[in-house]
């Protein structure tokens, strides 16, 4: 057996009326790549935060046994000289900043007063080749991509001479293709003898990279599973694990659903990118969706997915527009405006819900109308029982767990965010709904329980334009598939003909052809 | 991707740059045109005057740029200019003058009073930094309430009396100059704005706390979590910006010959307006001190181009405040345009 690099021993955290972390018990070998799956709000994060020093030693019960020795960290500084580091969810990158200077910010090259900038650019090209980057480290983080941005971050650890390093969601922002480079790459890392620990929701690649698989739930870590043997643990297993209960079937079945006609339509759509007008980000596409259809659109990231469905919501996205968009049959000469396309039925629900979906520090009561005040106001004045009734209502409906709808938005899990989301959306009564990556980053059930909604919506003889990088959910969801790449329409399929293999072939050979 | 675009010709990089920068276009645009039609515009006279003037508004807008960079503000700058420039006045004044304020005190050596003042700007800085940074109150409002509190005191230890009869070495030493062609000549104050700039230089792209000034600028949280200490960065930023306003005090009471607690008032406004008129982002993380002096120098000959036209001087406000919002907007409409 190899040795023990880290051990968690009995770590209680309590924050003011909540047990985040209730004794757990968690341990790494050296060498090893362990993944830690729950829910959202099960305390995969706060573990680490207590590990990393971000919650110091003090505020915390329990011991970390690191290398053999007994630790106590105060700050992030105080783990990161052993080894200790984390990559946090977000991108942690200043984007006006060159890559070198992210990499060694808090981290500097030189004496006490100057930073010696030649070394600096010098070390990080090293480190960059290591993670497979031919960028030099002169350039501004902003002008290279996300998957890109999360390899630096990964060369930012190598810098600080990473023992362990612990990656928290690390493919959240990156499309299936950069996912798949950095699992590999880190499986790459594991042949070098690093210890590394990944938080993740995508079970498929923990299944893919990981040794052993810790299950944490409300607080605890329930068990270990052992991802060693010649077959992958099934995905099956580990959620069985995380909701403490057998899900037989991750996509709930859509019954006594008639599709009906042709609800919306375009034809030839063509949008410009904003800044530089010469380039297409929707290229020619014609697509349509039935009353009571759910159909699914799927691309890599860039492929003008979420640019084509802003299109469409009243034009709030691009510029130089041609192409034709009827609904029911007819002909519609859309404003440039948001309200415009509310008054047509069609409403976009954002991929970016706390960007520019949601108002955090509002209310749900608040959030619920927002997008139709007119229906609970007279003389432009708001009717206040109508306000809460209707919030009661969405919140009954879309079962959002809250004590109270007067809770503010931000404080809610992922998940229920979600559905205030759409809440907000249904409440306007479309009768297109364009969903824009509708479960990202939220946990099994509660992606279970917005897979519902969605058929509670096509029940209801809504449209439903579904757009997601998750296959498997667009799999599983849809009943008919179109395919983009590079702001072109490469296929359309029918759910039952369409296999993760024969998408993925109609994108690269698109791609081959472009 | 910048650097592919070195092979650029002439023409494409100077539109570009106009295109970037069309307040300072246009302005010298303007100083041309007025130099044509008003006599004695291009003068060597004018030049001097207009280097020593920007000397001190520089310092000021160093001090201010650390806050601007790091998404804060400072309106207590031009109450601190005018608080040290208080200080400074009233502990130069000569023994034997009849107005003297502090009649008990010994006429002290300038240098020791410049040490002094320097140390009450720091205190300033301090306690500025100390609420944004410990209290978390946002640096508009924190320096707004700042800025009544320090003109109080100025008022109060000033007896809201003009203060002069300083030292002699004090304002001959400060006013020095070399060389006097034609009307030309090299201030003194031209060599201390141009020491500071370099030292500021070095410190905004040399040192870490110049890095970690703009890490926090660029995304705070990144900075946090790369371990980079955001409260006390934020207290020094402030402290920096206390120190540069004393010594543009210090500086401003010997050139003007005189102090007095108005001193200064709204000269936050113009240290501002250079630094984004020089680039300097209000939404954080960006600016250069090259482009700060910029901004300075041609906000000044904004001045003098409205005072060479004969303009009613309470009209400057108006043109002053129209370009500081201009400045800004154009500023802003880069990133909107990005979304």
């Amino acid at each position: 057996m190899a040795k023990v690099l880290l051990e968690m021993r009995n770590i209680t955290k309590t924050f003011p009326g909540v047990k985040a972390l209730d004794n757990v018990n968690f341990q790494v070998e050296e060498g090893e790549i362990h993944a830690l799956v729950g829910e959202n709000g099960a305390g995969k994060s706060t573990l680490m935060n207590v590990l990393s020093g971000i919650y110091p030693h003090g505020t915390y019960e329990g011991d970390i046994i690191y290398d053999g020795e007994v630790c106590q960290f105060h700050n992030i500084k105080d783990s990161e000289k052993l080894g200790i580091v984390i990559i946090h969810q977000e991108l942690a990158l200043v984007p006006e900043m060159t890559i070198g200077e992210n990499m060694y910010l808090g981290n500097e090259r030189g004496h006490k007063f100057a930073i010696d900038w030649n070394t600096t650019y010098a070390e990080a090209d090293k480190y960059l080749k290591m993670v497979g980057l031919s960028e030099s480290s002169k350039v501004q983080v902003k002008t290279i991509g996300t998957g890109k941005q999360q390899l630096v971050e990964i060369a930012k650890a190598l810098a600080k001479q990473a023992r362990l390093l612990i990656l928290d969601e690390p493919t959240s922002s990156l499309n299936e293709e950069d996912s798949r480079a950095l699992l590999d790459l880190m499986l790459e890392f594991k042949k070098q003898g690093m210890t590394m620990i990944i938080i993740s929701h995508k079970l498929n690649e923990v299944a893919y990279v990981a040794d052993k698989i810790t299950v944490v739930r409300d607080g605890a870590t329930i068990e270990t599973i052992d991802n060693r043997g010649t077959e992958a643990v099934s995905e099956e297993r580990i959620i069985k694990g995380m909701v403490g209960r057998e899900m037989t079937n991750r996509f709930p079945k859509r019954e006594g659903v008639t599709i009906g006609d042709i609800q919306m339509e375009i034809d030839h759509w063509t949008v410009h990118h904003p800044l530089y007008p010469e380039r297409k980000v929707v290229d020619d596409v014609s697509m349509y969706v039935r009353k009571g259809e759910v159909v699914g659109i799927y691309g890599l990231m860039g492929a003008g997915r979420t640019e084509l469905a802003m299109s469409i919501f009243g034009q709030s996205y691009g510029t130089n527009f041609s192409g034709e968009l009827k609904i029911d049959g007819k002909q519609i000469h859309m404003k440039k405006s948001e309200s415009d396309a509310i008054r047509h039925k069609i409403a976009y629900v954002t991929e970016d819900r706390k960007g520019n979906g949601l108002v955090l520090s509002q209310s749900i009561k608040v959030n619920t109308s927002l997008a139709h005040l007119d229906a609970i106001s007279k003389h432009t004045v708001i009717d206040g029982d109508k306000e809460y009734a209707v919030a009661e209502e969405y919140r009954d409906k879309l079962r959002i767990k809250t004590p109270s709808v007067e809770q503010l938005v931000g404080n809610l899990s992922g998940g229920n965010q979600q559905k205030v989301l759409l809440a907000k959306w249904m409440f306007a009564e479309p009768d297109i709904m364009l969903l824009d990556e509708p479960t990202r980053g939220i946990d099994v059930g509660a992606k279970y329980e917005i897979y519902c909604i969605i058929n509670d919506l096509a029940a209801a003889g809504k449209s439903v334009v579904m757009i997601s990088s998750e296959l498997p959910e667009v799999l599983g969801m849809s009943d008919r598939i179109y395919i983009m790449n590079e702001g072109k329409m490469v296929g359309e399929m029918k759910a039952e003909d369409a296999t993760q293999e024969n998408i993925m072939a109609l994108i690269l050979q698109s791609g081959r052809g472009a | 991707m910048e650097a592919t675009k070195s092979h650029d010709n002439f023409g494409k990089v100077l539109t570009r740059t106009i295109t970037r920068n069309p307040i300072v276009f246009l302005l010298l645009i303007a100083a041309i045109v007025v130099g044509c039609i008003v006599e004695n515009f291009f003068s060597w006279g004018n030049l001097s005057n207009l280097m020593s003037n920007t000397a001190v508004r520089f310092l000021i807008a160093l001090g201010v740029s650390g806050c601007l960079i790091t998404k804060g503000t400072d309106l207590s700058a031009g109450r601190q200019v005018g608080f040290a420039a208080v200080v400074a006045g009233i502990l130069c004044q000569r023994r034997d003058y009849n107005g003297r304020l502090w009649k008990f005190m010994p006429e002290m050596n300038i240098g020791l009073v410049f040490v002094i003042v320097v140390l009450i700007g720091m205190i300033w800085g301090l306690i500025n930094g100390l609420v944004v940074s410990k209290l978390h109150v946002p640096p508009f409002i924190a320096t707004l309430g700042t800025q009544t509190i320090i003109y109080g005191i100025s008022l109060v230890i000033s007896d809201a009396q003009p203060i002069g009869g300083f030292q002699k070495i004090y304002t001959t030493l400060i006013n020095g100059r070399i060389g006097d062609v034609k009307g030309f000549y090299l201030p003194y104050l031209m060599f201390v704005a141009l020491l500071f700039g370099v030292v500021f230089w070095f410190i905004y792209n040399k040192m870490r706390f110049g890095k970690y000034m703009y890490a926090i600028g660029g995304n705070d949280i990144a900075a946090e979590v790369s371990g980079v200490n955001t409260t006390r960065t934020l207290m020094r930023i402030y402290i920096t910006a206390g120190i540069m306003y004393a010594v543009a005090g210090y500086l401003l009471a010997a050139k003007s010959g005189g102090a007095s607690a108005s001193m200064g008032q709204g000269y936050e406004l113009e240290a501002i307006a250079g630094c984004t008129i020089g680039g300097v982002s209000t939404t954080g993380g960006i600016g250069t001190v090259p482009g700060i002096l910029v901004g300075v120098l041609v906000f000044e000959l904004l001045k003098i181009i409205l005072q060479f036209l004969g303009v009613n001087p309470y009209y400057n406000y108006v043109v002053q405040g129209l370009v500081i919002v201009l400045a800004v907007a154009m500023d802003i409409r880069k990133y909107i345009a990005k979304k």
